[in-house]
């Protein structure tokens, strides 16, 4: 009975997250295809779970739903994202399609070939034992793999750093920019400056509340 | 692995009592936490707070959320309907979800993962899409600005609470909850028993500041600052569809309170090496008890920290959270490590 359960529950799975997946290519808004992309996430999370690799679900979960996810719609919505459809459709869209269904092909028959017959041992994976896996048996690969990506990181902040003097702020953190000051004529008065020019479009902005209180 | 008190030898009967059981915590504890706060709030600045409904105004939160049933649920002409209409309950099934896993009491949980303080955390991080949804879908331009600025906080903020709870669960040498807490309760410094917030006392206030953050508490409420974006994401919102965003926070802060408890503070024990009586029935509800005295302490300092701080510019914020709080989570890693390999 367990089995046939869990079968149940796979299909569920697997049909909702395919589904979810045609929904991200063929939708005419961005966010939208972003958004059915967190279902499709949290649908191979679920396949993961159905599997037995908990440790893998719940991190397809923190970083695949939680943040890349939230990082997408983060430039979407920083960039470009108004509600309603609108005709984002590449010209290579033919080209994608065939490249896709070569490509889906190809892995499909891989694992088809490496994993006919093979019986999968569907009993949850104890952290402890993934974990002495990981850090014991291949402790220098993940040092090395930790080491390349730490690499990779240092290199994206200097490639995105600002050169010298090319900052929008300087370092000081008090510094409002609250604009030119209007010139002051001769004849007007300049007891008061802010009220006394009213002719001038640059009239001083009083940065008031500088915490936002 | 312990036992739950809802583990039963019929699977489906469990199961429901277990919902059941989360669902009546997600929806009565956010209540009391509530209240707490507003009687709270009003004593620190000098007034009664709510008085009229229920005794001493304790049924005030109850008659607020008829209110909002009451209201009419309104969806802006320009907004995105199904997005918009879906986004509060995206933003409440995380919070709903991580109960699960709370340990309350020697049995008072309803599920002992292995991974359980991953398994919260993992979770946790859904809600923002939610938030991203709920401020994109709005299409007002205080909510997006709102949307965009909690997204950048929380992205920021979630890196300390995890490096913070890493210490806590190298220490422990689990992830399991209720493993956390039965490692705290034979803890000893140097001879003296103590919570791991002695030892980790600065992953206690790293993780503290950073569920803070992560709530949108004052003095980190910029994605919502009234005085700027109205109240960000929720702006547009009206009726239910509001009450649930409220409800969501409350229950942020009693989960995330749960959580530093489970974490820091020892759990259902009273204090380690204090072990609670051998009667199950009695165990359970002592532990039960000592565990919400905990958790609405916490409440209470989170309130607390809103009636004294001014809001914090947002570079400012983002600026603590690099510079500082991922600085001194490392150390507080490395520390725990050292003593670790030492011990």
């Amino acid at each position: 009975m367990g089995l046939e359960m869990a079968d149940i529950f796979m299909l569920v799975v697997l049909v909702l997250a395919g589904a979810a997946s045609v929904f991200v290519v063929v939708n005419k808004n961005v966010v939208h295809s972003a958004l059915s992309l967190v279902v499709v996430m949290l649908g191979v999370a679920g396949a993961f779970l159905l599997m037995g690799a908990e440790f893998l679900a719940w991190t397809q979960v923190l970083v695949y739903a939680g943040a890349v996810i939230v990082l997408i719609l983060f430039g979407l919505m920083l960039t470009r994202a108004p509600i309603g459809p609108m005709r984002e459709d590449s010209e290579n869209a033919r080209l994608a399609f065939g490249v896709s269904v070569a490509l889906f092909g190809f892995l499909m028959s891989l694992i088809i070939v490496s994993f006919n017959g093979v019986e999968l041992n569907l009993s949850v994976t104890p952290t402890i034992a993934l974990a002495e896996f990981l850090y014991v048996e291949w402790a220098f690969p993940l040092l090395a793999m930790g080491f390349l990506l730490t690499v990779a990181l240092v290199g994206a902040v200097i490639i995105a750093r600002a050169e010298e003097g090319e900052g929008p702020l300087p370092d000081d953190e008090d510094f409002i920019d609250s604009g030119e000051a209007p010139p002051i004529r001769s004849g007007d008065s300049v007891a008061e400056p802010g009220y006394s020019i009213p002719s001038t479009e640059t009239a001083p902005v009083v940065a008031s509340g500088r915490g936002g209180q | 692995m312990a036992e739950s008190i809802f583990a039963l030898d019929s699977f489906w009967l469990s199961l429901i009592l277990k919902l059941v059981a989360v669902v009546a915590f997600f929806l009565v504890a956010p209540l009391i936490a509530g209240y707490q706060e507003h009687k709270v709030m009003a004593f620190m600045q000098n007034r009664l707070g709510p008085m009229e409904a229920g005794p001493f105004g304790a049924l005030q939160l109850v008659a607020d959320g008829i209110k909002f049933i009451q209201k009419e649920d309104i969806i802006p002409a320009a907004a995105d309907k199904r997005v918009f209409s879906a986004a509060p309950g995206v933003v409440l099934i995380p919070t709903l979800i991580m109960i699960a896993v709370l340990p309350l009491s020697p049995g008072g949980f309803a599920e002992d993962l292995d991974v359980g303080i991953f398994f919260a955390l993992a979770v946790s991080s859904v809600g923002v899409v939610g938030v991203m949804m709920a401020a994109w879908a709005s299409a007002s331009k205080y909510s997006l600005i709102g949307g965009i600025r909690e997204a950048a906080q929380l992205i920021a903020y979630e890196i300390p609470l995890f490096i913070a709870a890493a210490a806590v669960v190298m220490q422990a040498g689990t992830m399991s909850l209720v493993g956390i807490v039965n490692a705290q309760a034979d803890f000893t410094a140097f001879g003296i028993p103590v919570p791991y917030a002695v030892p980790q006392a600065i992953g206690l206030v790293i993780f503290g500041i950073a569920a803070l953050a992560e709530l949108n508490r004052p003095p980190f409420d910029m994605p919502i600052a009234d005085s700027e974006v109205i109240a960000g994401h929720m702006t547009e919102y009206s009726g239910l569809r509001f009450a649930f965003f409220l409800l969501t926070e409350f229950g942020g802060m009693v989960v995330y309170s749960a959580l530093m408890v489970v974490l820091f503070l020892g759990g259902w024990n009273i204090w380690p090496g204090v072990p609670l009586p051998d009667n199950a029935i009695l165990a359970n509800l002592i532990g039960f008890g000592v565990s919400m005295v905990k958790i609405l302490g916490l409440v209470f300092v989170m309130t607390w920290l809103r009636s004294t701080y001014p809001r914090l510019r947002e570079d400012q914020l983002q600026r603590f959270a690099w510079t500082v709080m991922i600085p001194l989570a490392i150390l507080q890693l490395i520390v725990t490590a050292i003593g670790k390999v030492i011990a």
